[in-house]
């Protein structure tokens, strides 16, 4: 193969394109990286399956076993929030994808490709979360609408359904997949602080999990006081109609919103700031 | 063109490179040679700004790479082999760096022909081999059809084959006039490819020169001598202060004396001679003697002999 075949001017002569490489190519940089990836597809249509088939059995359970259910029961029985459990079986996976969408590149040295072909990081950074943000929120509200709708279906007379016109149900479905789009977003600023996938898995767990067991574990004066900055407390704000000690959704969902902020804006600045 | 200027880098108490100055310029292959370990991927890193020097400067074409407004037009930079992720396929890998500086996908697959990845440009690269791997990599450099091109040991884990491709493909690049740099530990392997040398141990500049240049240079010249009498000769040589050694392939090796006082020494005996050969040192010796004291793992310890860094002969 001949080299002067392929080549065109080179020397100061040879042709720049006008500007500057910018977020426009960078986001489609970022597009290609995440749907080229096996494990991606397959980490996303697991959320899909495993939300709704989650919700899905909550909900044909529930159905099943009316009849037996205590009058209390009945009445405290939320369809909404129960339509909506396999969102949370959700996090898990979203959060790792936002994990690996980052360590990926630094397991794989792919991180120096990257940042050797737009060294602007921030903006690198910020390409990066813009698509698996809107990727991630894409996927959530798939899966909690269907988990919802299916889980409506399933739960027919005599026990209690609501529509989406029914009293903050709107604002449940809608708000518990942002707060799984958000729950991705403090995955990945997680990730590009630690950098390792171990670590960052672990880290992201530890406060999805760990971390209320131990506020738990604390006083209760003192516990109730910091439960309620518990991104899992946020969580159950969005989705339940009748919570008394937390944040209200929007309120919760503005935290979340910070939360994957600082953590994003944290990870930029050591992404900018550390050799790659 | 690249300019370094005092680069220096520590990581942790280590000082990986040390006021490095040295300017690659275009229309010739430039090799970095230095033992392993002694700063050439750091150096090389520097160029392209993933690391951040602690002190000194370096530019492309006048400018610090940060500021450079299309760097995959302008710079390519082989740095590692294995830098594309397992479970994408070399083709998406190509696209995703193109698309970011805006290099249309006909480039991508023309690139891929030119490697000759076109056939398994859709498998994933985990399965591919270092040798593919390192064509991966070159085909990454040439996307942006950039003046100036890094390569970082680019022919490890080639086979013969590979490595005539590669020094065919980086003098064809130089010869275009674009400014080729590229790094080995293989004396013998920039001996066929570079037109100059830069030379580092230990982080420190040591030489940089025409390699022509350090050949004649080095003090290691001998005369390579053959005779049916080599034994009544190689005394004769000893007793006239003459160091030699007897060679494998039944030569003796003689340092001191130049061919002509061989040759007149050999007819006062007289003593037939097959051959009478003066021999420059190889590039591997030049640079043993040049790199001599900044060798960073020596094989042994204490007074044990300086050994050759691994791979070079």
């Amino acid at each position: 193969m001949s080299i002067s075949a392929m080549s065109r001017t080179v020397g100061p002569t040879k042709a720049l394109p006008p500007g500057r490489y910018g977020i426009s190519g960078l986001l489609a940089s970022e597009w290609t990286k995440l749907r080229s990836l096996r494990s991606t597809m397959w980490t996303l249509g697991l959320t899909v399956v495993l939300g709704i088939g989650i919700s899905a059995l909550a909900t044909a359970e529930t159905r099943a076993h009316w009849s037996s259910m205590s009058l209390g029961s009945r009445l405290s029985f939320d369809p909404t929030s129960t339509s909506l459990i396999g969102v949370f079986f959700g996090q898990l996976t979203i959060g790792v994808l936002g994990v690996l969408v980052m360590t990926g590149e630094y397991g794989s040295g792919t991180i120096r490709a990257t940042l050797a072909a737009a060294p602007r990081r921030a903006l690198v950074l910020a390409a990066k979360a813009a698509v698996f943000g809107f990727v991630a929120l894409v996927i959530a509200e798939t899966v909690s609408f269907l988990s919802y709708f299916l889980g409506q279906a399933l739960l027919t007379a005599p026990a209690a359904h609501t529509t989406l016109s029914s009293p903050g149900a709107l604002r449940a479905v809608a708000g518990s997949g942002i707060y799984l789009g958000l729950i991705g977003l403090v995955a990945l600023g997680l990730a590009t602080i630690i950098r390792h996938t171990a670590g960052s898995i672990s880290a992201f767990l530890g406060i999805l999990l760990v971390l209320p067991i131990l506020v738990h574990a604390l006083p209760n004066s003192l516990a109730n006081q910091i439960e309620k900055f518990m991104p899992d407390q946020i969580g159950a704000s969005v989705v339940s109609l009748h919570q008394s000690d937390a944040f209200g959704a929007w309120t919760g969902l503005l935290l979340m919103c910070g939360y994957a902020v600082v953590l994003l804006v944290a990870g930029g600045v050591l992404l900018v700031r550390r050799d790659a | 063109m690249i300019e370094a200027k005092g680069l220096t880098k520590h990581y942790g108490s280590k000082l990986a490179v040390n006021q490095l100055s040295f300017s690659v310029r275009p229309g010739v292959v430039t090799g970095f040679l230095g033992p392993n370990g002694a700063g050439k991927s750091t150096t090389m890193r520097m160029i392209v700004g993933l690391d951040a020097p602690d002190a000194g400067d370096v530019t492309v074409n006048g400018r610090h790479y940060h500021d450079l407004p299309w760097p995959l037009h302008e710079v390519g930079a082989l740095l590692e082999a294995k830098a594309i992720h397992p479970g994408r396929s070399a083709r998406a890998h190509l696209q995703m760096l193109a698309e970011s500086n805006h290099i249309g996908l006909k480039r991508v697959d023309e690139v891929l022909e030119v490697v000759g990845l076109s056939a398994v440009a859709r498998q994933r690269a985990g399965k591919f081999s270092l040798g593919m791997s390192q064509r991966l990599g070159i085909a990454a450099t040439l996307l942006g059809n950039p003046e100036v091109m890094l390569f970082d040991e680019p022919v490890n884990g080639l086979d013969p084959d590979g490595i005539r491709w590669v020094r065919n493909l980086l003098r064809g690049l130089a010869r275009e006039g674009r400014t080729i740099f590229v790094s080995s530990h293989l004396m013998s392997e920039m001996a066929l490819t570079a037109d100059e040398v830069v030379i580092i141990g230990r982080g420190c500049l040591i030489a940089q020169i025409p390699i022509d240049q350090l050949l004649a240079q080095s003090s290691q010249r001998y005369v390579r001598v053959r005779s049916p009498e080599l034994a009544a000769l190689k005394t004769a040589l000893e007793l006239a202060g003459a160091t030699t050694v007897l060679e494998e392939d039944g030569s003796l090796s003689v340092r001191g004396p130049d061919e002509i006082a061989i040759g007149e020494l050999a007819a006062s005996i007289p003593v037939v001679l097959h051959e009478l050969a003066p021999q420059s040192a190889s590039l591997e010796e030049a640079f043993m003697e040049l790199t001599e004291d900044s060798i960073e793992y020596h094989g042994g310890s204490g007074t044990a002999p300086v050994q050759s860094p691994e791979g070079a002969k």
